[in-house]
């Protein structure tokens, strides 16, 4: 075969879904509030929390090292579940959804690129979250590669489930307008009883095991056992850091979401039939 | 390319019913479209134009009737037959922060053998924007852009949907010269429309729909027999007042008053119904 016209060869699905995760990408970067609100908030927060608590938490470990474990998890179940569950939303009522489902795109390649968008935009959110809390805040970075594994496998599964259960929860929402207003609450009650703003032990009990439920509490602890001390697993509701079950359960809600985002993704309004 | 043979009809619908709940949008609609004609599917809003095109286009389900599209179910369409049908859906897409070009190329790659996206955006009149940000389109510019996404593919079938609603008069010009270049490369076209002179300008074969059901097809110039109908001539009597007359001999009529006069007549006027006198006359309005 060879080339006679201008046309270049179409593209394979693998470079179908990499170009469409560029476009996410360019996208984010060009939408300025987004940038500096999903980049720079868990960063403020931890300036927040590491100014009102500045003390120590027990043993050593300062409150910084406490509620690191919090930011980070709360800075990918914005990236992941609230920027996409109220992004698709606004995608669908202006009618991208519907256009790009008119084409021959096989439909994975849409989330696809959002899913990349996600987990480049979660690295650079939590790389700055934990440079400025190392910087100013006397974070101390896990010391050895085994915690560092944990960190990823922890951080990379908690972000799929987020993502995919972002991507179920946008068809929730029956117009972009409505989004932020049924996804708000919802990350936001997660974040409360999930111990991401208090020790997770102080809560009442009944409210540990209705957090144990949602990723949100499971990707806290599994982030807890990387930068806290092993003395301080005793200290867990488990009395272990359950690194077991933070993977079965994290894993479980993956499933889930996948499930969801095949049978209930919507590529129209309501309104269109 | 086709795997389809010429006399074989580009869509062939029969008895298509669609209820959206007790509102019946489409009662019963039998059509054809031949290839690589221009059919035009006119009505008032809320005939159910969008609704017969979308469920064409394998947007929305039926609950009733036969559609073929492409020789496919369009409601079991695979990503072979997608990329051989190109779409411009009602109203506008926005694509809010990439540019022109962008969106052009990144649709084009969906397709096995696109068109060069800069020829499609210069091809809608696009070619000084193409490095502008979407959103800072007009209304009239993103209709040109959704037009660029249906025909970038190269598809057989294009279905274009109210396709100049926003568009300047000379815009809409410019997009009918379009649409008559690529009837002339052989592109099928189905275009819902609510203008007149459109469908007039446009189309082969035009099918007028009202409350769901088509009311008739025709070629534009032969709608409701429009050749054929009783002509109205009228003049100015020796008094001032206006004489009028309807006729299917206009022509013997014009030369018996002619006679009368011994020369010119004042006023003189021959009239048939326009297209928009046998349109209203359909639809009820009139």
């Amino acid at each position: 075969m060879t080339a006679v016209t201008q046309t270049p060869a179409a593209p394979g699905p693998l470079a179908l879904g990499l170009r469409q995760g560029r476009l996410e990408v360019k996208q984010f970067a060009r939408s300025r509030e987004a940038v500096v609100f999903t980049m720079a908030f868990p960063a403020i927060m931890i300036v927040i929390f590491a100014s009102i608590f500045s003390g120590e938490i027990g043993g050593g470990v300062n409150f910084t090292q406490y509620f690191i474990t919090g930011m980070i998890a709360t800075g990918l179940l914005s990236v992941g579940f609230q920027s996409l569950a109220i992004q698709i939303p606004a995608e669908r009522d202006r009618g991208v959804l519907k256009r790009l489902r008119g084409t021959p795109m096989p439909k994975w390649v849409y989330f696809a690129g959002k899913i990349i968008m996600v987990l480049i935009v979660g690295v650079v959110e939590t790389a700055i979250l934990l440079a400025v809390s190392a910087l100013f805040f006397d974070l101390d970075l896990p010391s050895t590669a085994a915690r560092w594994l944990t960190f990823l496998w922890v951080a990379l599964l908690g972000i799929s489930a987020c993502t995919l259960l972002g991507i179920a929860f946008s068809s929730v929402a029956r117009t972009a307008r409505s989004a932020p207003a049924v996804v708000t609450p919802v990350a936001l009650i997660l974040q409360f009883i999930s111990g991401v703003f208090f020790v997770f032990t102080s809560l009442p009990s009944w409210m540990q095991h209705v957090a144990a439920i949602f990723p949100l509490k499971w990707m806290c602890q599994g982030l807890r056992s990387v930068f806290l001390p092993d003395s301080f697993a005793s200290q867990e509701p488990g009395g272990t850091w359950e690194l077991g079950k933070v993977a079965l359960i994290l894993g479980a809600w993956c499933v889930i979401g996948l499930i969801l985002c095949i049978t209930t993704f919507r590529w129209t309004t309501k309104r269109d039939g | 390319m086709s795997v389809m043979t010429q006399e074989e009809p580009a869509i062939a619908v029969s008895g298509l019913r669609k209820a959206y709940g007790d509102n019946v949008a489409v009662a019963g609609v039998d059509l054809e479209v031949r290839r690589g004609e221009v059919f035009a599917l006119l009505g008032p809003n809320g005939a159910g134009k969008t609704t017969t095109v979308e469920i064409l286009e394998g947007y929305r389900h039926r609950d009733g009737g036969t559609v073929s599209v492409l020789g496919a179910d369009p409601e079991h369409a695979d990503r072979a037959w997608r990329a051989r049908v190109g779409i411009v859906l009602q109203g506008t897409g926005e694509f809010d922060d990439l540019t022109v070009g962008e969106v052009v190329h990144h649709f084009a790659q969906f397709y096995p053998s696109p068109d060069d996206p800069a020829a499609v955006i210069a091809r809608v009149g696009l070619a000084n924007k193409a490095r502008a940000r979407t959103h800072t389109l007009s209304g009239g510019q993103k209709r040109r852009l959704d037009v660029a996404l249906g025909i970038v593919g190269r598809p057989e079938l294009l279905f274009l949907d109210e396709p100049t609603t926003g568009f300047d008069p000379e815009a809409r010009r410019e997009f009918w010269d379009l649409i008559r270049d690529l009837s002339a490369a052989g592109t099928t076209i189905v275009l819902t429309t609510h203008y007149l002179e459109e469908a007039e300008a446009l189309a082969h074969r035009l099918a007028v729909i009202a409350d769901g059901s088509l009311v008739a097809v025709s070629t534009p110039q032969a709608l409701g027999d429009r050749q054929n109908a009783a002509a109205t001539v009228s003049w100015r009597t020796a008094e001032g007042t206006v004489e009028r007359k309807e006729t299917s001999t206009p022509t013997a009529l014009v030369a018996e008053i002619a006679a009368g006069y011994g020369g010119e007549v004042p006023g003189l006027t021959v009239t048939r119904p326009t297209l928009e006198d046998v349109y209203l006359t359909m639809i009820g309005h009139r």
